[in-house]
């Protein structure tokens, strides 16, 4: 429905253009005099205005018109970007994005301006011209015309330029009756004629009392510089008026008399639109085609008056199979359409080390990495809100000044890494500070004053580096505006576990910290290996298996006691599932080790049988079972039975973890 | 035949406004993004109009303007720029660069049509 919206097509526009302005701008910032980039934000600025205008968004329009003013004059050498002037324009970025959603506060106008106005002093040209949204000229009525006697030519380019003079002399004729003589006297002879070239003179004479501004309205594109004379025809004593080509140049020809009206609020924001490539809709619709299809056969096939035979069940099947096809390669177009480049991600980023190096007064470059990585939409959006944080963090806590940089023997500038990559079916995001890296012993004893471990308690120090995701901990001795939000790490961890994705430290002392996400790259449908324990039936999410053995009844019994099965020189810790889930029934004399592995853990689960390969869509479990561990989700079977998918990072922790210990005990 | 016109601009809000009330009032509607991609579509087949911004990336609305006044197909091809400014000194410029006339912005669906007609008359 936005499809046929302009207004709507003007928001996403916007955001657009503002994103590409505030990129150029950010680059403005480190090459001042790079004459591309302040073209580039003029002409963002200027369509930002003209569209606005367009479309009923007056404020954002007029606003813009001062931004857009300051930069033609840097554009036309008459002003100099400063890093202030840059600075300014980006807050008056985030003014016109609320101008553009309609929620602007009107104070905020005001002050930007005035800033505007510090920023670029000696302002020659006038700088408050609003755009041009210019009123009809005033009518001067003529009075008592009988009709018009008027000669003329046309530039001899005019023809040449998309004039046609025939459509000007119809117009004409459109006002009144009209007697219309051609002068071809100028033309030359045949030899020497340019066909393109206008030389005849008309003389026409017009019946009617028409306004004088209607003929020059005619007229309007070429009266600059065409030569004509205009008399008006008075019933009584003719009066001759002499219009040449030094007539004012004619007001604009269509006066604006109303506005578009402003679209409705209700329109989706420009976020929550997807830009998709044409081929893969294309994809997609080439298989919902064949689905049209195979679903006419179907329908045949119900129809058809014949009982079930043996040569319809084949047809039967080999329906289910096209379906099958067609509805997995659709589920895997759907999925693609939903993928965006991280780059849109990171892209906020550059904005927010922006302000927070000038918050801070440090020196802080951000250097990105694998920004065409795609993510799902959705989780890109999720996102967002972590990695402000950890980047915040980063910059508040993790980067010292410059002073303290210097004297530590690093460069002034601190730097943040932002890294994406795949990594099998995860996307992996890593933000890496060079700074102090965290300060143990600060973790310690806040862990401690919390209550949060006892005091001489063993701890390793991944364990310990995690007590920073505990619900309230902050290690900063004063709580800044930066960081201090109230949104702590805890809520990070959380976001990205809602994410089923993992989140981990990394941290040397006096040379940085790194923070590493990963995500799974879709949420909704996930590929699973369908196995069954006992009685029921459970989903291992195909990415973490490894491989499949046979659990021989040797292995079996060896293995007692130490649960481990030696794989390829390697010792790798099992769990029996069986006993996990309490499962009362016999096992089956063939059962299978299902290897998994995640982060460069592995660990064997034993089930009773491996049905095969499901695609499963994940449905989340109800608020009843948030306590249970074990299990990620739960999904519906064809046969409408729910089976459990397991949490894969739980149960490779839980196998290591049991490893150790029966390792300490003996 | 319906008239066929190329609009030429960068702003897709633009362009789409301009093709509904183009294509509304019974026209074909082609549409480029920028100077480059206007002055490619011009040289591939004879429009009856081009419209087109002035302020463009990669080619701005002069460049590509002069362009089309070099190719045959589009001899005497009526061209319309839009403008925000009614600024007397890039009228003059467009207009010695080979432009018919010229529409203000911000304008109504109403006063785009009139220009059509007026350009496009016979």
């Amino acid at each position: 429905m936005s499809e046929q919206d302009p207004a709507a097509a003007f928001r996403i526009e916007a955001a657009d253009l503002l994103d590409g302005i505030e990129q150029a701008l950010l680059d403005l910032a480190i090459q001042l005099d790079d004459r591309d980039l302040v073209d580039t934000v003029f002409r963002g600025l200027h369509t930002l205005k003209g569209s606005g205008a367009m479309f009923g968004f007056d404020a954002l329009a007029a606003f813009t018109h001062h931004c857009e003013t300051a930069f033609d004059r840097v554009r036309k050498g008459q002003a100099q970007a400063s890093a202030e002037l840059v600075h300014v324009i980006l807050s008056a970025m985030d003014h016109m994005r609320a101008l553009v959603d309609g929620d602007a506060p009107e104070a905020a106008s005001d002050a930007i301006l005035a800033r505007l106005h510090a920023a670029l002093p000696a302002d020659g040209a006038p700088a408050a011209r609003s755009p041009d949204i210019s009123d009809a000229a005033p009518g001067q009525r003529a009075p008592e015309i009988a009709g018009w006697r008027l000669a003329f030519r046309l530039p001899p380019d005019a023809m040449a330029n998309g004039t046609n003079p025939l459509a000007l002399l119809d117009e004409l004729r459109g006002l009144g009756a009209c007697r219309v003589r051609a002068l071809a006297s100028d033309l030359p002879a045949l030899d020497g004629l340019n066909p393109q070239h206008c030389l005849i003179r008309w003389e026409v004479e017009l019946d009617g009392a028409i306004p004088r501004e209607a003929i020059e309205d005619v007229f309007i594109f070429v009266m600059d510089d065409m030569e004509m004379q205009l008399e008006p025809v008075t019933p009584s004593v003719p009066d001759t008026v002499n219009a040449p080509s030094s007539l004012p140049p004619p007001a604009v020809p269509e006066p604006v008399t109303q506005k578009v009206e402003t679209a409705a609020r209700a329109v989706p924001r420009a976020g929550e639109s997807v830009r998709v490539p044409a081929e893969r809709l294309d994809v997609l619709m080439d298989r919902v085609g064949e689905l049209v299809i195979v679903q006419s056969r179907l329908s045949q096939l119900a129809n058809s008056p014949f009982s079930v035979t043996a040569g319809n069940a084949i047809v039967l099947r080999s329906i289910a199979e096209e379906i099958e096809r067609l509805v997995s390669e659709m589920r895997d177009t759907m999925m693609v359409l939903r993928m965006v480049p991280i780059a849109t991600l990171f892209g906020r980023f550059r904005r927010l080390i922006h302000d927070l190096a000038r918050e801070t007064g440090k020196d802080i470059e951000l250097v990105t990495e694998g920004e065409a990585t795609e993510v799902d939409k959705t989780v890109a959006e999720q996102l967002a809100d972590p990695i402000v944080h950890l980047i915040r963090n980063a910059c508040d806590h993790g980067l010292e000044t410059a002073a303290e940089r210097v004297a530590a023997g690093k460069a002034p500038a601190g730097r943040v890494t932002l890294t994406a990559a795949h990594a099998g079916g995860e996307v992996l995001i890593t933000i890496t500070d060079d700074g102090r890296g965290i300060d143990r012993d600060r973790v310690r004893a806040k862990a401690e004053a919390n209550g949060l471990v006892q005091p001489g308690q063993a701890l390793s120090d991944a364990d310990l580096l995690h007590m920073i995701f505990h619900p309230g901990f902050s290690t900063a001795a004063q709580v800044t505006s930066l960081s201090g939000r109230g949104v702590g790490m805890d809520v990070v961890k959380r976001t990205i576990e809602g994410l089923r994705g993992t989140i981990d430290i990394a941290s040397v002392a006096g040379a940085g910290s790194t923070f590493t996400l990963r995500i799974p790259l879709t949420l909704a449908i996930i590929e699973g290996l369908l196995v069954r324990v006992g009685t029921g039936r459970y989903v291992i999410p195909l990415t973490a298996v490894e491989e499949c053995l046979e659990l021989t009844a040797h292995d079996d019994d060896r293995s007692r006691g130490r649960s481990m099965i030696r794989l390829r020189d390697a010792l790798v810790p099992f769990l029996r599932l069986r006993d996990l889930f309490g499962s009362t029934s016999a096992p089956d004399d063939h059962q299978k080790i299902v290897v998994i592995a995640t982060g460069g853990e592995r660990v064997g689960l034993v089930v009773d049988q491996i049905i095969g390969s499901h695609q499963t869509v994940i449905k989340s479990m109800s608020a009843v079972h948030r306590p249970v561990t074990s299990f990620s989700g739960a999904t519906i079977l064809g046969d409408g039975s729910v089976a459990l998918i397991l949490d894969i990072m739980h149960l490779v922790a839980l196998g290591q973890h049991r490893e150790a210990r029966l390792r300490a005990v003996g | 035949m319906t008239a066929s016109i190329l609009t030429v601009d960068d702003s897709a809000s633009l362009r789409l406004a301009t093709r509904i009330a183009l294509t509304g009032a019974g026209y074909t509607v082609a549409e480029a993004s920028d100077g480059v991609e206007g002055l490619a579509k011009a040289r591939s087949c004879r429009f009856d109009l081009i419209i087109t911004d002035l302020n463009m990336p990669n080619m701005d609305g002069l460049t590509m303007i002069r362009q089309i006044r070099q190719l045959p197909i589009q001899t005497g091809t009526p061209i319309i720029f839009l403008s925000t400014e009614s600024d007397d000194g890039l009228k003059q410029q467009a207009k010695a660069a080979g432009a018919t006339g010229w529409l203000v912005k911000p304008f109504q669906p109403e006063q785009l049509l009139r220009i059509t007609q007026k350009v496009l008359a016979r």
